[in-house]
C-alpha cells in the first residue's frame, strides 16, 4: 500500500434539476478547487456563447451528448471527478426530471453520501422528499441538506432554521444516521469553498471542508466475514502447478491467514492459507479488496460459492422478499423469468406477488395498485431457482443487493434491495 | 500498510478494475485487451497481471496498427507481450485501405483515425471477441463521461448512449446475443494525475516517448506535432529541433506534444498536476466538432 499518498476516496451523488442551482454548484465545487481545465472552460463559453447566454452555463461541461445539447437537457449519470490535497471525490450527478428515479438509483448506488438541495426561497418540495427517501432506501448513511440561495432570501437566519426543522420533521421517517445542515449561496460561492461573511450566525464549516472530513470508513461492513467467488486461478505452469486460487472482491468483514473458514453453499471447512494482492503476499483483507485466498485443503470451488466464518452465515433464501425500484421501458410482467443476478451468481426467478407499490412522494404504501412500471418502487416476493446467499440489504450493500435482467432482451429491468 | 482499515484511492481504484478485469473473465467467451501502447493501455494490462497472478493474463493483447505509430510505441508493444507471455494480434489499418475495404482521407487534414474503426470491428468480428477492454476514462472526454463499465455494442458495432443498461452497485450485466458484444472499461474513474501517480506508485514502464526529449517537430494551428514522412508540410513548415514529450500516444499524424523538461515520473507527475489544459487538448481529432468523439464512438471507435 502506498505510503506517499494516503489520501481517500468519497464518492458522492447530486440530485435535482437545473433550477435549483445544482449545476451551479457542482461547476463552483469543480471550478474554485481548480478542477476546470482552461480548454474546457473556454470550449464552454464559446458554447454558452452560441447560444446566446451571458455567463458560462457550467451544465456543458458533462452534457457532452449531442441529443442533450441539442435538447438543454441531461440524459443520464454524468460522472465527475475532483481532488483536494486531502481526498480524491467522485461525483454521481443525476438529472432531477426525466426518468429521475432510475437515474438517482444508479448514482446512488455507488454513494458514501448525498447532497440535497433545497432553494431558500421555497423550502421542501415534492423533489427534495423524493430524493432523501431513495438516499435512505439506498442505504446512504450521510446527507448534507445545501439550503441554497441564501443570497436571494438576505442571508436571514430565520429562512434557514424554518426549513431545517421541516426538514428534521420530515426526516424522522427516513433511516439516515447523519444528517448535515449547510447554508449556501452556489451563484456567490458562500459556504461552497470559501467561508461566507454574510452569515456570521452560522458557526459550521463550508461544504467542501465537510466532504473532506467526514469519515465513511465505518460505514463499511467489518463484522460479517463474506467473499463470493468471482473467479479461479489455475495457471498450470510449472512454475505453479498445485497452485488454486480463489479470486474475488471482500464484501465485507476482515479475512486473516489462518482463519477457520467454511465454503458455502458445500459447508465444507477449511483454513486461509495465503491472501495475495497481486503477486504479494499480505496478511490481511478487508473491503473493497480485490484479492486471490488460497486454502489449506483441496477442496473444489467455483464462481458464485462463498467464503464465510462459521459462526457468522449469510441466510440462504428461496423465497426473497425484496423491495424493488423498476427500470425497465416494458413494466413488470409476472409471466417472464426473470434472470436474477447477485454477487457473483445469476438465477432465474419467478416474481410470486407484488405485495404494494411505495408513492415515492408520500412515502404511502399503495396496495390497490399493483402494475408496476419504470420508475416506481414496489415490494414483492420472489422465488429463485435456487437458493441465494444473501443479507439484509440495510447490514450488507453488497450480499442484499441484485438486479433483474430480462431473458428476452437481456436488460438490465430493476434494482433488487432484501429486505 | 494502514491500521485501521481504509484504502488510500490509488488502492481502492485499482480494487475496483481488478474487479472488472475478473468479471470480463468470468462472464465472456473470448475477451481481449485492447492496446493501444498508450500508458492507459499499459496500466490496464499492469492491472490484469495482478488480477490474475500467478496465472498468465487469460485474453490477448489486441493491437490496431494504422501504420502511423511511432516506432517506439511498437517496439515497446512487442517487447511487453514476451515478457508477459500474452498472445498478440495486430489488425493493419494498411491491409484495410490495401483490401479497398476503405479509402485513405486525403487533404490537409487527413489523418488515419477514423479509418481505423473499420478494422478494428474488421478484427473483432474475426477474433470473434465478445469483450474488448479498454483504457478510456470517464474524465477524458465529455462523451466518454456517461460511459458504462460494461458498454454494449449491437452487432454493427455502435454504441447507443440513450439506451444504455443502468449500471447498480458492482453488478455488471455482460448478457447478449450472439454477434454483439462489450467494450469494458476498468479505468472509468480514474484521472490522468491518478494514472501517473499509480505508474509512479507501481514502478510501471513506458514507451520513451512519455519522457522529455529532442525531437523534430512542426507547430501546427498551434500544436506541436512530431516531424515525420507520414506527416506531408504545408507551405511555410519547416521543422525544428525541440524539447518536447507526448501525453497521449495516437498516431504520428494528429498526436500533439508539449514542450516540457520532465524526463522522469516524478517531474511528469507534479507538471500534469500543475497543468491547465486537458491532454487531449492536444488532439486534433477531437477538435473536428464539438461532438466528434460521440460521433467516432457510435460508429464502433474505442
Amino acid at each position: 500500500m502506498s505510503t506517499t499518498n494516503q489520501n481517500s476516496l468519497l464518492r458522492f451523488t447530486t440530485a435535482g434539476s437545473v433550477d435549483d442551482g445544482k449545476s451551479t454548484l457542482i461547476g463552483r465545487l469543480l471550478y474554485d478547487s481548480k478542477s476546470i481545465f482552461e480548454d474546457q472552460l473556454e470550449a464552454v463559453e464559446n458554447s454558452s456563447r452560441k447560444k446566446g447566454l451571458e455567463n458560462a452555463d457550467l451544465s456543458l461541461l458533462t452534457d457532452g451528448l449531442r441529443a442533450e445539447r441539442e435538447q438543454g437537457i441531461t440524459i443520464d449519470v454524468a460522472y465527475r471527478y475532483f481532488a483536494t490535497p486531502r481526498r480524491k471525490f467522485i461525483i454521481a450527478d443525476t438529472p432531477g426530471h426525466v426518468q429521475y428515479t432510475r437515474n438517482m438509483v444508479t448514482g446512488a448506488s455507488t454513494a458514501d453520501l448525498a447532497i440535497i438541495l433545497i432553494d431558500a426561497r421555497h423550502g421542501l418540495v415534492e423533489q427534495t422528499h423524493r430524493h432523501s427517501f431513495i438516499a435512505s432506501l439506498l442505504g446512504i448513511k450521510h446527507l448534507v441538506v445545501c439550503v441554497n440561495k441564501m443570497d436571494l432570501v438576505d442571508f436571514n437566519e430565520d429562512a434557514y432554521q424554518t426549513i431545517t426543522s421541516a426538514f428534521r420533521n420530515f426526516s424522522s421517517r427516513l433511516d439516515i444516521p447523519d444528517i448535515k445542515f449547510i447554508p449556501i449561496s452556489a451563484l456567490l460561492g458562500d459556504n461552497v469553498v470559501e467561508a461566507s461573511a454574510k452569515m456570521p450566525w452560522y458557526e459550521g464549516g463550508t461544504l467542501l471542508s465537510h466532504l473532506e472530513e467526514v469519515h465513511v470508513g465505518s460505514d463499511r461492513n467489518l463484522q460479517d466475514c463474506r467473499f463470493p467467488i468471482q473467479y479461479v486461478i489455475r495457471p498450470q505452469t510449472d512454475e505453479a502447478r498445485d497452485f488454486r486460487g480463489y479470486a474475488g472482491r471482500i464484501a465485507s468483514g476482515v479475512f486473516k491467514v489462518g482463519d477457520e473458514v467454511v465454503a458455502l453453499p458445500s459447508g465444507m471447512q477449511s483454513s486461509v492459507k495465503e491472501i495475495f494482492v497481486g503477486a504479494d503476499a499480505v496478511e490481511r483483507a478487508f473491503p473493497p479488496q480485490s484479492v486471490t485466498i488460497t486454502l489449506e485443503s483441496d477442496i473444489d470451488l467455483s464462481r458464485g460459492d462463498m467464503l464465510v466464518r462459521e459462526n457468522n452465515q449469510p441466510q440462504s433464501l428461496q423465497e426473497i422478499d425484496a423491495q424493488l425500484c423498476w427500470m425497465g421501458e416494458e413494466g413488470l410482467n409476472p409471466g417472464v423469468r426473470y434472470i436474477v443476478r447477485h454477487g457473483t451468481t445469476e438465477v432465474k426467478s419467478m416474481i410470486r406477488e407484488v405485495l404494494y407499490k411505495v408513492d415515492i412522494n408520500t412515502l404511502h404504501r399503495n396496495e390497490d395498485d399493483k402494475q408496476v412500471g419504470m420508475n416506481d418502487i414496489a415490494r414483492v416476493r420472489l422465488r429463485t431457482a435456487s437458493p441465494l446467499l444473501a443479507d439484509d440489504y440495510r447490514r450488507n450493500r453488497t450480499t442484499g443487493s441484485f438486479i433483474l435482467i430480462d431473458p428476452g432482451t437481456n436488460l438490465t429491468v430493476a434494482a433488487g434491495f432484501v429486505s | 500498510m494502514t491500521q485501521d482499515y481504509q484504502l488510500d484511492h490509488l488502492d481502492e481504484l485499482e480494487a475496483e478494475s481488478m474487479f472488472v478485469l475478473r468479471e470480463v473473465a468470468a462472464q465472456f467467451e473470448r475477451p481481449a485487451i485492447l492496446f493501444s501502447g498508450g500508458k492507459d493501455s499499459i496500466v490496464v494490462t499492469h492491472l490484469a497481471a495482478k488480477a490474475f497472478a500467478p496465472a498468465r493474463i487469460p485474453m490477448p493483447l489486441v493491437h490496431i496498427d494504422t501504420g502511423h505509430n511511432f516506432l517506439e510505441t511498437l517496439e515497446f508493444r512487442d517487447a511487453l507481450a514476451e515478457r508477459l507471455g500474452v498472445q498478440l494480434v495486430v489488425g493493419s489499418v494498411q491491409a484495410t485501405i490495401d483490401a479497398g475495404r476503405v479509402r485513405e482521407e486525403t487533404g490537409a487534414q487527413a489523418s488515419r483515425n477514423r479509418l481505423q474503426t473499420t478494422t478494428l470491428l474488421d478484427t473483432i468480428e474475426e477474433g470473434k471477441y465478445d469483450a474488448c477492454i479498454g483504457g478510456a476514462r470517464r474524465d477524458e472526454e465529455k462523451a466518454r463521461a456517461k460511459e458504462r463499465f460494461f458498454s454494449h455494442r449491437d452487432d454493427f458495432g455502435q454504441w447507443d448512449p440513450k439506451h444504455q443498461r443502468p449500471e447498480l452497485w458492482n453488478l455488471f450485466n455482460g448478457n447478449h446475443m450472439p454477434g454483439e458484444h462489450f467494450r469494458v472499461f476498468p479505468l472509468n474513474n480514474w484521472t490522468e494525475l491518478d494514472i501517473w501517480n499509480y505508474i509512479t506508485r507501481e514502478k510501471i514502464a513506458l514507451p520513451s516517448l512519455y519522457f522529455a526529449h529532442d525531437r523534430k517537430c512542426v507547430v501546427r494551428d498551434g500544436v506541436i506535432l512530431a516531424h515525420s514522412e507520414h506527416l506531408p508540410h504545408r507551405d511555410g513548415e519547416t521543422p525544428e529541433m525541440m524539447r518536447v514529450r507526448f501525453r497521449t500516444l495516437g498516431d504520428l499524424t494528429i498526436t500533439g506534444a508539449i514542450a516540457s523538461d520532465a524526463d522522469t515520473l516524478e517531474k511528469i507527475t507534479a507538471e500534469v498536476a500543475a497543468t491547465r489544459i486537458t491532454e487531449r487538448g492536444g488532439r486534433v481529432d477531437d477538435k473536428r466538432s464539438e461532438t466528434s468523439m460521440e460521433d467516432r464512438k457510435k460508429e464502433g471507435y474505442f
